[in-house]
């Protein structure tokens, strides 16, 4: 499979070239959130001069990493993804406000978040699931974390720098979702084998 | 007790760290099917390459080390307090040590206790059995396909799922279908028949342990198995969801008996990580054996 090599930050005009089925390589900085992130972000809207990270262009990574403090900073021991449906809810407006290009994650995301991918310029990728080792050494180095004592190693906002970090479009900016394609496939299968 | 806590740190090492062989074969032959430049097949690749070096380098193999849980046959005569809390005390070295992400979250605080401990966690369950030997078995469920399991309770017109095995079979393609690549396909999974839900679903985690070989007692069972994992293919969700030959590694089905007013089907749903591993301790000649 060829990959394409995508850097960071990404413009309207990068997303816009990424079509559902293209296998990318990730460089550059991106940063993690999941379920108290989103929630946080949606309920207390904190302005973007709040948030120590620049957001602009990067990716958002649905991912809950484990990570070792070691004398020298950060080390992420395991970093896969984690499921991004839990963020439905969120996803939309995270996307119109803070400017990210790209949401990163694993089972695909629904309706509301193609829309909103649509809309604002931005992609859906999926990474592999439980790979989680094999992810973290594409990490080079942890840049820093936002809200590590308040919501903990898993949910805290991390700024990783990865390298080659291997990922699939599955929902693109022009309305295509392979989530949507396999359910309704698979539907078809799940009539006939149940009657 | 202190070396039974330190065998059970290195059982949470093995399980947290290495995939059972059975597991990682099937993996294997089901990256071989899946169609050359494929994303179905690089995603099984990294997965197995993933699997490879969690081993080498003695890192979890998912970060989500999961709720632990714990299955104890206990010969008569051992404490089942003290091993509940030597359990517990080894838990809170293991996420430590190896390290493990610590996921015990307080309802009503939302404070992470950070060491994988709290009420009711682990998940403990314990039972009597003959013989010398202490037998634990450790599951790390990650949380991503337990969330895919369903409970039911036949019949269910919608599935046209009547109480009877053609309805539990209607009811786990129903799971499955579900659960899309939402849990980390392939998947196994695991079933339980029978009369109350809170024993199901404890039955269908349980046949989680049960190696992909391993064939049922039963041979209606047993068939019922093989053709699930065929039709769970067919749907053609794939590895991770891209799309694919394989979503079911595996089925495996146990039944108790049920309550003429009751039918209960609980589908657990375990991701291709499906880590477990048991501790084998002989009372009398202090024997240890650890494997998955």
């Amino acid at each position: 499979m060829k990959a394409k090599t995508i850097n960071l930050p990404l413009t309207k005009d990068d997303v816009l070239k990424l079509n559902v089925g293209d296998m990318v390589l990730i460089n550059g900085h991106l940063i993690t959130g999941r379920d108290k992130l989103h929630k946080f972000f949606v309920n207390e809207k904190p302005s973007k001069k709040q948030i120590p990270f620049n957001l602009e262009g990067t990716i958002l990574y649905h991912c809950g990493p484990i990570i070792k403090k070691r004398p020298k900073g950060f080390e992420t021991i395991a970093g896969g993804p984690t499921t991004s449906m839990r963020v439905e809810m969120y996803e939309q407006l995270i996307i119109s406000e803070y400017g990210f290009r790209g949401i990163m994650g694993k089972g695909g995301m629904g309706r509301q978040t193609l829309n909103a991918l649509k809309e604002n310029g931005c992609v859906y990728l999926h990474t592999i699931g439980g790979a989680a080792v094999y992810l973290a050494d594409r990490v080079k180095r942890v840049v820093d974390v936002w809200k590590l004592e308040e919501f903990g190693m898993a949910e805290a906002m991390w700024m990783f720098d990865v390298e080659d970090f291997p990922a699939i479009v599955t929902m693109d900016a022009h309305g295509r979702s392979l989530h949507e394609e396999i359910e309704k496939s698979s539907y078809t299968v799940l009539k006939r084998l149940i009657g | 007790m202190l070396n039974l806590r330190k065998a059970i740190v290195e059982l949470y090492r093995k399980a947290a760290t290495s995939l059972p062989s059975d597991v990682k074969s099937a993996l294997i032959g089901a990256c071989k099917r899946e169609k050359n430049n494929s994303n179905a097949r690089t995603a099984l690749s990294i997965v197995v390459e993933n699997i490879r070096i969690a081993k080498e380098t003695q890192r979890p193999i998912c970060q989500d080390t999961g709720v632990p849980v714990f299955f104890v046959k206990i010969p008569a005569g051992l404490s089942q307090l003290n091993l509940k809390n030597e359990i517990i005390r080894a838990t809170k070295v293991a996420t430590k040590k190896i390290p493990l992400r610590p996921n015990a979250v307080d309802i009503l605080t939302e404070k992470n206790s950070g060491d994988n401990t709290g009420s009711g966690f682990p998940v403990i369950y314990f039972e009597e059995i003959k013989g010398s030997n202490l037998i634990i078995d450790l599951m790390l469920k990650g949380s991503g396909c337990e969330n895919a399991g369903r409970l039911y309770r036949l019949p269910i017109a919608e599935l046209k799922a009547e109480r009877d095995l053609s309805g539990v079979r209607k009811c786990v393609i129903d799971t499955v279908h579900r659960a899309q690549g939402k849990g980390c396909p392939p998947y196994i999974i695991g079933v339980g028949i029978g009369a109350s839900d809170d024993q199901v679903t404890k039955l269908a985690k349980e046949q989680l342990l049960r190696r992909l070989e391993d064939q049922n007692r039963y041979e209606i069972l047993s068939e019922l198995e093989k053709r699930l994992v065929k039709d769970i293919n067919r749907l053609g969700i794939g590895p991770l969801g891209f799309g694919g030959r394989t979503t079911a590694l595996g089925v495996k089905i146990g039944v108790n008996h049920r309550h003429p007013a009751s039918y209960f089907v609980d589908v657990s749903v375990s991701c291709w990580a499906d880590r477990r591993a048991r501790l084998i301790w002989g009372i009398q000649n202090s024997k240890l054996k650890i494997q998955n």
